[in-house]
C-alpha cells in the first residue's frame, strides 16, 4: 500500500480498503528500515502519527473525513511545527522547538492529515545536493551513491523512496524541482505569494516559496487544495481566491500553446537528456498542443543575479541565530562579541556562511548599487523575458536540470559548480512564477524531469498539463523501489 | 570669533497604537519583563511582519497637519545591526520612501517672534527592547516588550541656531502630537526622546561645520543645557586649534556634559535594503482626504481663535493654546463664567500656580473647570472681591467645595450695602484724624491707610469699588 499515490491513497482509504493507522504503521516500518540509510527524515513522529492516525480514522468512521483525512505525509523540516524540533538542516537549530505551526502545517492538520516527520534538506536550504545538512547528506532512492538534489532533497527521497505519500518542501532556487527531477517525481512550486510564508523558516523572503513533493500531478493537486489561499500573517500572500486546483485537471490539451526556451536547449545540456526532453514534448503535440520556440534573452543572467539577491536577503534573514533567545548558543562566551562570533562561527555550516558573507558584501555601502541594484534590474528584466512569451504561449517546457543526479561529494569543490545546477530553474523564482517538474524519461536508469512554467497562478493549468502528460505516459509510475 | 550654533533635531516620537508595528502585542507600558512578546517580537524563525494600519493613520495625520507631503507609496527597509534587545538583527524602518515628506513647523519664541523650522521628514519605525545590565551579576537581561512598538522619527533641517529655539520646536512637536492624539508624549517614559545634531560655525560662513549627535536627551530642559554644553565644548576645542569629530554623543544630567559614545568612522555599514516581508504601502487621496477630515484645531488656529472669539492678548492666547488640555480647560471655564479675561489670569495665574507647586498636569486638577468657573463667575457678580477670591480658592484646593458653598459657610459674601459701608468709613474717619489731615494736605496717597482699615474691619468682605468711592467723597468733603 505504501506504492500508491497519495490520490490513490484517498481513494483506499475512503473506499475502506486499509485504515490510516494500519498505512501509517507501514510507512513507519519503511521509514525504521530505510532512514538509517537514506537519511531522508531528520525526525520521525512515531507517537504522533499513530495518534493523528487513530483519529483520522475514528473521523471516517463518524462521516467526517475529507479528501486528505488519514494520509501520512512529512514536512521539510523548515515549516514551524509545535512542539517538534524544526532544525531547518543546520546546527544552529538542533535544540529548536517551535511554539507554534506554519501556516501551511496548520492546514494539513486542520485537513486531517498524518504526521510522519520531517525531512531532511540542505541547511536554511542552502544547497543543491542536501550535502549541507548538519544531519548529513540525503541519499538518491535510485542509486544510493548519488545526491537526491536540494534543497528539498529529504521530502524528495522520501516521496520517492515510498517513505510518505507526499511531502511539503520549499523552493527558493529550484529547491523543489530540482530534487523533484533527480529523484523521479512531482514537484509543484506555485506562484510566489500562492502559499502563506507564515512559520517557513525564511532563506529569501522574496523568493521562497512553499509547494509539494509528490508521485503524480492529480497528487500535488490535491495537497495545493490544503496549502494554497490568502493568509493574513503573511502580507506577501496573494489575496486573489485559491481554486480547486483538481476541477480542471482532466481538461483536453487541444490547443495548448507550448514554449522552448533556445536558450535552454543549448549548450551544457546532456544530449540524451535533450532527447528525452523532446520525447515528451512529442507527446504533448499528440494530446492536440502546438509547439514553438521562444527566446528568454536574459536567462543566462538568472544565477548570477539569484546568488545577490538571495544571499542579500539571507544575510539579513538570518541575524536573527545569535544566541540570545533560542537555538544554538557557543560555550562559556566571554562577552557578547565573543558570543556573537562563536555562536554564528560554530552553529552554521561552510555554505550558509558564505552565502552570508556574499549577501552581506553585495548590501555593503558602495557596493549596494554596484549588485543588490543591479541584481534587482536584472530580476525585472527576467520577468518581462516571461511577460513577453507568454504573449505567444501558455506554457513554456524544457529539462528542469542539464542532468541527473551526480554523484555525492562530487561538486563540492568548487561552489559555482553546485549553483548552476539550477541554471533552468532560478529564472522561475526570480519571475515569481509558477513551475513543475514531472518525470519524462530514464537516462542509465537515472530520472529525468521535464520542467513546466506557467504563468502567474497558472497552477490549475500547470497541474492540468502535468495530469495529461500523466495520463499517455508511465514514467512518473517508474520507481527505485 | 563670533560663533553660529546649527541645529537639528531627530526626534522619536511613540505612537499611542493598542499594539505593536507589527505583531498585534499589547504596548502597554510597564508589564512585567517579556511579557508583551510575541513570537515576532522575539523573531522566531517563520514569523512575519503585518502593518499596524493605525501606525500609518497616525503617521498621515501627523504629516497633514505640518503641511507635508505624503508618500502615496512608502516602503519599508531593514536596517541591519547586532544588538541584544534587536531580537531580528535589524530595525524596520524607512529609509529612501518615508510615509511623511518635507513639512514645516512655526515655532512661538519667549519674545512673542516666530520662526519656520524645516521637516525634512518623517518615517515609521519599531523600537528595539531594553537591555537591562542590573540584577545579573556578569550578564545582561533582554526585555522585549518595548521591541516593535511603533515610532514616528521626525527629522529637521538643520535650522535652529541655538538651543532656545531647538527647545520651543521640540515644544511645538509636543503640543501638536498631544493635540493630534498621537502619542501620550511622555518624556520621562521614553514616548518622545530627542537626539540633537549640533555644530558650529563662524558667523556669516554658510559651510556647515562638523557635527556631533547627542542622543537620548528625555526633557525639555535639558535639551537647552545639553546643546548648550555642547556648543561650549565644539567652540573651545576649535578655538584651540582642535577639530571636532564627527561622532555621537551621550548627555549626562548629573554632570552636566557630552560625552563620547562611539564614533561614527566605525560606526554600523546599516546595509538597508527594501524589507520584502512587507509590501510596499500605497495609499491614494481617498484615504488621506479621510485621515485629514479627523484632524482637530491644530495650536496656532487655535491662538488666532482664542484672540479673536475671547480678545486675549497674543500672549494669553499662545501660553492658553500650546496644551490642548489647557486649552480644552480655559475655554470650559469661559464656557461657565463668560468672562475669558479673568478666565485667562486664572488659569495662566493660580491655577498654574497650584499645578506647579503639586507637579500635576491640568487634567489632575482638583479644582475643575467647572468649579473654577463658578469662583470666577462670584467675582463678576461683585458676590466677592478678587481678593477674597484667592481666599475661596484656597479653599477649593483644600477640597472644600466648590465657591458658593465656601462663600456661604465662611461667610465671605461681600458687603455692598452702602449703608453698612458707609458706616466703617464714618467709623474710620472719625477714629484717624491726623490722616484725615494729611489727605486735605493734598497726600491723597493716604487713601490707601484708610482703604486698609475698612477692608480689615470688614475682614475683607466691603467692595473695594464701594468703598474708595464713598472715601474720596467724604474726605474731599
Amino acid at each position: 500500500m505504501i506504492n500508491l499515490g497519495l490520490a490513490q491513497i484517498s481513494r483506499a482509504l475512503g473506499s475502506g480498503e486499509f485504515s490510516s493507522v494500519e498505512l501509517t504503521q507501514k510507512y513507519l516500518q519503511e521509514i525504521a528500515k530505510q532512514n538509517s540509510d537514506l537519511n531522508a527524515y531528520i525526525t520521525v513522529c512515531d507517537e504522533l502519527a499513530l495518534s493523528q492516525a487513530q483519529a483520522a480514522d475514528e473521523a471516517r468512521s463518524q462521516g467526517n473525513a475529507g479528501p486528505m483525512t488519514g494520509i501520512p505525509i512529512a514536512h521539510k523540516d523548515l515549516f514551524c511545527t509545535q512542539g517538534i524540533r524544526t532544525s531547518c538542516g543546520s546546527k544552529m537549530l538542533d535544540n529548536f522547538i517551535a511554539p507554534y505551526n506554519a501556516t501551511v502545517v496548520e492546514n494539513f492538520i486542520n485537513a486531517g492529515t498524518v504526521t510522519l516527520g520531517k525531512t531532511n534538506m540542505d541547511e536554511f536550504a542552502m544547497g543543491s545536493s542536501n550535502e549541507t545538512s548538519f544531519y548529513g547528506p540525503v541519499k538518491n532512492p535510485w542509486n544510493r551513491d548519488l545526491v537526491p538534489g536540494g534543497s528539498s532533497g529529504g521530502s524528495a527521497a522520501a516521496v520517492s523512496g515510498r517513505l510518505c505519500a507526499g511531502a511539503t518542501a520549499t523552493d527558493t532556487g529550484g529547491s523543489i524541482r530540482q530534487p523533484a527531477s533527480f529523484t523521479g517525481i512531482t514537484g509543484l512550486k506555485p506562484t510566489y505569494g500562492r502559499v502563506s510564508r507564515w512559520g517557513m523558516v525564511a532563506f529569501a523572503s522574496s523568493l521562497d516559496q512553499a509547494g509539494t513533493m509528490t508521485q503524480t500531478a492529480e497528487d500535488a493537486a490535491m495537497m495545493l487544495n490544503v496549502m494554497a489561499g490568502v493568509d493574513p500573517k503573511d502580507s506577501t500572500s496573494s489575496d486573489r481566491p485559491a481554486e480547486d486546483y483538481t476541477a480542471d485537471i482532466d481538461k483536453p490539451l487541444t490547443g495548448l500553446k507550448i514554449g522552448l526556451p533556445v536558450q535552454h536547449f543549448s549548450e551544457g545540456l546532456d544530449a540524451t537528456v535533450e532527447q528525452c526532453i523532446r520525447d515528451a514534448v512529442a507527446e504533448f503535440e499528440k494530446l492536440g498542443a502546438t509547439v514553438k520556440e521562444i527566446s528568454l534573452p536574459n536567462s543566462h543572467l538568472s544565477v548570477s543575479a539569484y546568488y545577490v539577491i538571495a544571499p542579500a536577503e539571507a544575510s539579513a534573514n538570518l541575524s536573527r541565530y545569535d544566541g540570545v533567545r533560542y537555538g544554538y548558543r557557543c560555550e562559556n562566551p566571554v562577552n557578547l562579541e565573543d558570543m556573537y562570533k562563536r555562536t554564528r562561527s560554530e552553529g552554521f555550516g561552510t555554505e550558509v556562511k558564505r552565502r552570508i558573507m556574499v549577501g552581506t558584501y553585495a548590501l555593503s555601502a558602495g557596493y549596494y548599487d554596484a549588485y543588490y541594484i543591479k541584481a534587482q534590474k536584472i530580476r525585472r528584466l527576467i520577468k518581462n523575458d516571461f511577460e513577453k512569451a507568454f504573449q505567444e504561449v501558455d506554457v513554456i517546457m524544457g529539462p528542469t536540470s542539464p542532468h541527473t543526479a551526480f554523484a555525492i561529494g562530487s561538486k563540492n569543490d568548487d561552489p559555482v559548480t553546485m549553483y548552476l545546477e539550477d541554471i533552468y530553474t532560478i529564472a522561475v523564482n526570480l519571475a515569481g512564477l509558477p513551475g513543475i517538474s514531472i518525470p519524462a524519461g530514464l537516462l542509465n536508469g537515472l530520472p529525468i524531469g521535464l520542467q513546466i512554467v506557467g504563468k502567474d497562478f497558472a497552477e490549475s493549468q500547470l497541474l492540468n498539463v502535468a495530469h495529461k502528460f500523466q495520463q499517455a505516459t508511465d514514467w512518473h509510475e517508474k520507481s527505485p523501489v | 570669533m563670533e560663533w553660529e550654533t546649527v541645529i537639528g533635531l531627530e526626534v522619536h516620537v511613540q505612537l499611542s497604537t493598542a499594539s505593536k508595528l507589527f505583531s498585534g502585542t499589547s504596548t502597554e507600558y510597564g508589564a512585567q519583563p517579556n511579557t508583551q512578546a510575541s513570537i515576532y517580537d522575539l523573531a522566531m524563525p517563520g514569523t512575519l511582519p503585518v502593518l499596524n494600519t493605525e501606525a500609518l493613520r497616525m503617521a498621515v495625520k501627523f504629516g497633514l497637519s505640518i503641511g507635508a507631503e505624503i508618500g502615496k507609496k512608502s516602503v519599508f527597509d531593514r536596517k541591519n545591526y547586532f544588538y541584544p534587545d534587536l531580537p531580528k538583527g535589524y530595525q524596520t524602518s524607512q529609509l529612501d520612501y518615508p510615509t511623511v515628506g518635507k513639512g514645516e513647523l512655526v515655532i512661538n519664541m519667549e519674545d512673542g517672534s516666530q520662526r519656520t523650522i524645516g521637516v525634512t521628514r518623517a518615517h515609521m519605525e519599531e523600537d528595539a527592547g531594553k537591555s537591562l545590565h542590573e540584577d545579573f551579576h556578569g550578564k545582561s537581561g533582554i526585555d522585549l516588550n518595548r521591541a516593535g512598538t511603533p515610532l514616528l522619527e521626525i527629522v529637521s533641517e538643520p535650522d535652529m541656531r541655538n538651543a532656545k529655539e531647538a527647545v520651543a520646536y521640540l515644544k511645538k512637536l509636543h503640543s501638536i502630537i498631544l493635540y493630534l492624539g498621537i502619542s501620550d508624549g511622555e518624556m520621562s517614559q521614553g514616548s518622545m526622546r530627542c537626539d540633537a545634531n549640533v555644530s558650529v560655525r563662524p558667523k556669516g560662513t554658510t559651510k556647515l561645520g562638523n557635527r556631533t549627535e547627542i542622543k537620548n536627551i528625555n526633557s525639555f530642559r535639558f535639551v537647552e543645557k545639553a546643546i548648550n554644553i555642547e556648543v561650549e565644548r565644539q567652540i573651545d576645542i576649535i578655538e584651540d586649534g582642535g577639530k571636532i569629530e564627527q561622532e555621537t554623543r551621550l548627555y549626562d544630567a548629573d554632570k552636566n556634559e557630552t560625552r563620547s559614545m562611539r564614533s561614527k568612522e566605525v560606526a554600523n555599514d546599516y546595509r538597508y535594503f527594501p524589507e520584502p516581508d512587507l509590501l510596499p504601502i500605497v495609499i491614494d487621496d481617498a484615504y488621506i482626504e479621510t485621515v485629514r477630515a479627523t484632524l482637530p484645531e491644530l495650536p496656532d488656529v487655535k491662538k488666532q481663535r482664542f484672540q479673536d472669539q475671547y480678545g486675549l492678548s497674543e500672549y494669553d492666547a499662545m501660553v492658553l493654546s500650546s496644551d490642548l488640555a489647557s486649552a480644552n480647560y480655559f475655554e470650559a471655564v469661559v464656557d461657565t463664567c463668560d468672562d475669558a479675561k479673568l478666565s485667562a489670569n486664572w488659569v495662566m495665574g493660580d491655577l498654574q500656580a497650584y499645578l506647579n507647586k503639586e507637579e500635576i498636569s491640568i487634567v489632575n486638577s482638583i479644582v475643575s473647570a467647572k468649579v473654577l468657573g463658578g469662583l470666577i463667575k462670584r467675582i463678576t457678580d461683585n458676590t466677592i472681591s478678587s481678593k477674597i477670591a484667592k481666599t475661596v480658592f484656597e479653599a477649593m484646593l483644600a477640597g472644600e467645595g466648590d465657591a458658593d458653598s465656601i462663600i456661604e459657610s465662611k461667610g465671605l459674601k461681600q458687603v455692598t450695602d452702602t449703608g453698612a459701608i458707609e458706616k466703617m468709613v464714618d467709623d474710620v474717619i472719625t477714629a484717624n484724624p491726623d490722616q484725615v489731615q494729611q489727605f486735605k494736605e493734598g497726600k491723597e496717597q493716604v487713601i490707601g491707610f484708610f482703604v486698609g482699615q475698612i477692608m480689615k474691619a470688614s475682614q475683607g468682605k466691603a467692595n473695594p469699588g464701594q468703598v474708595n468711592k464713598m472715601l474720596k467723597e467724604k474726605l474731599s468733603k
